[in-house]
């Protein structure tokens, strides 16, 4: 039975051509979020390097990449695709601080049923961090 | 927002609804403004309407092998399957226990728990791999105040043909009554009515408009009205017949359908599709009405195809959950035992006529459209190995 879901055109140009999709190779940090049984499952992958700015002297950690698999509708898919525009070039604090709300809202709107299971990439990507801070704290 | 199909879409959703036959519209249209009258009425346009109104039942009657009174108009499905049900249940009120499949239509499953919570008991009967009842299983569930045992005759999702005669010939020899939802069957698969008490019919799927249906009610059935009114269909069903419906309804029977044409497309479809790798037919694939593919693509969510086909004019329905208003896999999935990650993978594709080109490029999108669709996703299936 098909629901009558309408997605906004930036949902579906997002969901159409997705950003940053696919695989890195060697990433600094992974997770995944989700279960099969709900349909959907999404993987956020990152490389984490320096700043490379000589006029900010903190010179801490940036996400220098970001890429994503997910299988899922068209809200699963393109939140995750929105989600890897928002997290590019951030500061892993930063990056910490988007919150799926903050997804859905870059995307426009999204339908009310999808907001809470299909809009789950932010916290793959705060869960993708805290791995790497865990990893990494002990060095 | 709509896209006509006529500008070159391509409707593979016939199960959901049809297209009304050119022929049905250019009949109908003249109940609308020439002959509207009301069959109740004792004037001549009043007359001439009920005049039509029983020509249509006697042909209707007479396709299906039956007698004019025991056709009664109704709204559609839905409501025949309530009448069906709840009238059954009015009229023998010393009768508690009904008998069902758990792989039927919401709209019986729906009545079914309403007479629950009014004490009835009501038996689930599931079904094989295949998607397909076992009559021994019914039969062992009657009891001696079963009051009618309901099984569909083909599952909407799957098109999977249930042994509805063998099913009712236990019923007869029991003393039950059955009842069937012929609702996709209807005019693709011929039923013997020997041994069925009721059965309901839908107009709309079957190139009829919407809004019109029937369910035949075997002589002798004692079953009330749940609609009450002015008396009309015998007092079965209350209401001023929807004579345009049921005009349309009696002239999409004229129509003949090359069934055997479609089933050889169809068929070339599913060949098609199952070179896509990590691809599965679901339910019984030899048991199944000549209209239907249903298959699951390992790794992917359907309501994702669904909407990349959509952009191609290419108009079809998935089990996932993220294409139902609920947000629940198909219940018939589950009920077959299939995986969680092919259940949400799932397209239903149901024909009408289409030609061998239109076939081929709907198999060469969905293909396209899957293997994009594996790329973004994190399950990968590749030489035949799930990771």
């Amino acid at each position: 039975m098909a629901g009558n879901v309408d997605y906004n055109k930036k949902v579906l140009e997002h969901f159409k051509n997705p950003r940053n999709m696919g695989e890195l190779k060697n990433p600094d940090a992974e997770a995944t979020v989700g279960n099969p049984s709900c349909g959907d499952v999404l993987k956020i992958m990152l490389k984490i390097s320096p700043r490379d700015d000589s006029s900010r002297p903190d010179n801490e950690n940036i996400i220098s990449d970001i890429k994503f698999q997910t299988m899922g509708c068209a809200a699963a898919i393109a939140s995750s695709s929105m989600l890897t525009e928002l997290a590019k070039g951030k500061s892993l604090n930063e990056a910490k601080k988007i919150t799926n709300n903050d997804v859905a809202k870059a995307l426009g709107e999204l339908p009310p049923i999808k907001i809470h299971c299909s809009n789950l990439a932010a916290d793959a990507l705060r869960k993708a961090i805290e791995n790497f801070e865990k990893s990494n704290a002990n060095i | 927002m709509s896209r006509g199909i006529e500008v070159g879409g391509i409707y593979l959703d016939n199960a959901a609804t049809t297209r009304v036959d050119e022929g049905v519209v250019k009949k109908v249209s003249e109940f609308f403004t020439k002959n509207y009258g009301n069959a109740s009425s004792q004037h001549s346009i009043g007359r001439e309407a009920k005049e039509e109104l029983e020509k249509a039942r006697s042909e209707i009657a007479k396709f299906i092998g039956a007698e004019a009174s025991e056709i009664v108009f109704t709204s559609g499905g839905t409501e025949s399957n309530n009448l069906a049900l709840k009238g059954l249940a009015l009229a023998n009120p010393e009768k508690k226990h009904i008998i069902t499949s758990v792989i039927e239509h919401p709209c019986i499953l729906e009545t079914c728990k309403v007479l629950e919570k009014q004490g009835y008991k009501v038996n689930y009967v599931g079904v094989g791999k295949d998607g397909i009842v076992d009559a021994k299983d019914v039969e062992r569930k009657i009891r001696k105040d079963t009051l009618v045992v309901s099984v569909m005759h083909v599952n909407n999702e799957i098109g999977t043909i249930q042994p509805v005669e063998e099913i009712a010939e236990i019923c007869k020899k029991k003393g039950v009554y059955f009842h069937t939802d012929a609702v996709q069957g209807f005019t693709k698969i011929n039923l013997d009515l020997k041994n069925i008490d009721l059965m309901s019919v839908s107009g709309h799927k079957i190139h009829a408009p919407k809004g019109v249906g029937f369910l035949y009610v075997k002589k002798g059935t004692k079953i009330s009205a749940i609609i009450n009114g002015g008396g009309q269909e015998s007092g079965l069903r209350s209401g001023t017949e929807n004579i345009p419906g049921i005009i349309g309804l009696a002239e999409v029977l004229k129509k003949k359908i090359d069934k055997k044409k479609i089933e050889k497309i169809r068929d070339r479809i599913v060949r098609g599709l199952l070179e896509i790798p990590g691809t599965k037919i679901n339910g019984s694939r030899d048991n199944r009405i000549y209209n239907n593919i249903h298959v699951s693509f390992y790794g992917i969510e359907g309501e994702s195809l669904m909407l990349m086909l959509d952009s191609e004019g290419i108009c079809v329905s998935t089990g996932s959950a993220c294409a139902s208003t609920k947000l629940k896999e198909s219940y018939v999935l589950k009920a077959l035992g299939i995986e969680e990650l092919y259940i949400h993978g799932s397209l239903r594709l149901t024909l009408d006529e289409i030609t061998v080109e239109e076939a081929d490029f709907v198999v060469e999108k969905i293909a396209e459209k899957v293997m994009k669709l594996r790329e973004i996703s994190p399950f990968k299936f590749e030489k035949g190995e799930m990771k």
